[in-house]
């Protein structure tokens, strides 16, 4: 099984390297960009979990070291 | 007095911090490596360095907070042990949770080096009382994910408690608050940004690091 686990800062918590991106974006000419938000995936083979419990256990990774979630938020995709 | 520098592959303040703690307050310091599953006996002072602890990878101070080492400085904090975490180490202690908050990428997204008046917001802890009846204090900070962050509640809640230490005058990095330093409720474990152990000395600009340090004699 592969997971996919997208973290990234929580709405509220000012994202400086996102609004970097969207200056530079507005530079470049493409003024209609807002609220940029940069954020990071990680990918992993998962081995010896079940499928109905491979998100719980993701879900534990994230809790414990993926994300901190003081300041951020995270999405899970397993295939 | 007897201390321990905590080191972390990646740490690079943490010999900076054995002198530091030695010169100011004449301690015995061991330095002990991540991987320890116990600390050396009668402890009275634990530092956790500033550098760069696993890289910075995934977050700084993450993987650090979840090392063998971290699980004994959890016990001897319960237990009372002064515990002082600069720069990375102060992230370090907000990754474990032993302290409120988090540290964020700077506003400016820029690394800053150089030294920043403090303001003592609480000269009553057994890391300040040293300083007397000054309220102020001069200490180097290098750092790029310097900026402290809570939320709304939690920042209420440290400013309701007393939990700040020491506040920046001139904010360097857009910490919430202005907030350089806090203490946990039990006035045991302080992370703060600057570095005591690069102001120690008058050769390097500032002694006022080694006050820091000398606070915790009072107490051992």
């Amino acid at each position: 099984m592969r997971a996919r686990v997208h973290v990234f800062l929580k709405p509220g918590v000012l994202d400086v390297q996102g609004k970097a991106v969207e200056s530079a974006l507005h530079g470049l000419g493409w003024g209609g960009v807002s609220d940029v938000r940069v954020g990071k995936t990680l990918e992993f083979d998962l081995a010896g979990v079940e499928p109905s419990a491979a998100e719980a256990e993701v879900r534990r990774m994230c809790e414990t070291l993926l994300a901190n979630t003081v300041i951020e938020g995270y999405r899970i995709e397993l295939s | 007095m007897k201390a321990a520098v905590i080191v972390f592959p990646g740490s690079n303040c943490d010999r900076d911090c054995k002198v530091a703690v030695e010169r100011s307050t004449g301690a015995a310091v061991d330095m002990v490596w991540h991987t320890e599953t116990a600390l050396p006996q009668g402890l009275d002072l634990i530092v956790l360095p500033g550098g760069f602890s696993y890289g910075d990878y995934l977050r700084c101070g993450a993987m650090a907070a979840l090392s063998p080492v971290m699980a004994e400085v959890r016990k001897a904090a319960d237990r009372g042990v002064a515990v002082v975490g600069i720069c990375n180490g102060f992230q370090v202690l907000c990754e474990s949770g032993l302290l409120p908050g988090a540290l964020l990428r700077n506003a400016a997204l820029k690394y800053v080096c150089k030294p920043v008046e403090l303001g003592i917001v609480r000269p009553d802890t057994r890391f300040t009382r040293a300083f007397g009846s000054r309220r102020k204090a001069v200490m180097t900070v290098g750092n790029g994910e310097g900026a402290f962050f809570a939320d709304a509640d939690t920042l209420s809640r440290i400013e309701g408690e007393g939990q700040v230490v020491f506040r920046y005058a001139d904010n360097p990095n857009g910490s919430l608050n202005d907030i350089a330093g806090l203490i946990n409720g039990a006035g045991n474990v302080l992370g703060l940004m600057p570095h005591p152990d690069r102001s120690f000395e008058p050769e390097l600009g500032s002694a006022d690091g080694a006050i820091l340090f000398q606070s915790l004699l009072e107490t051992a």
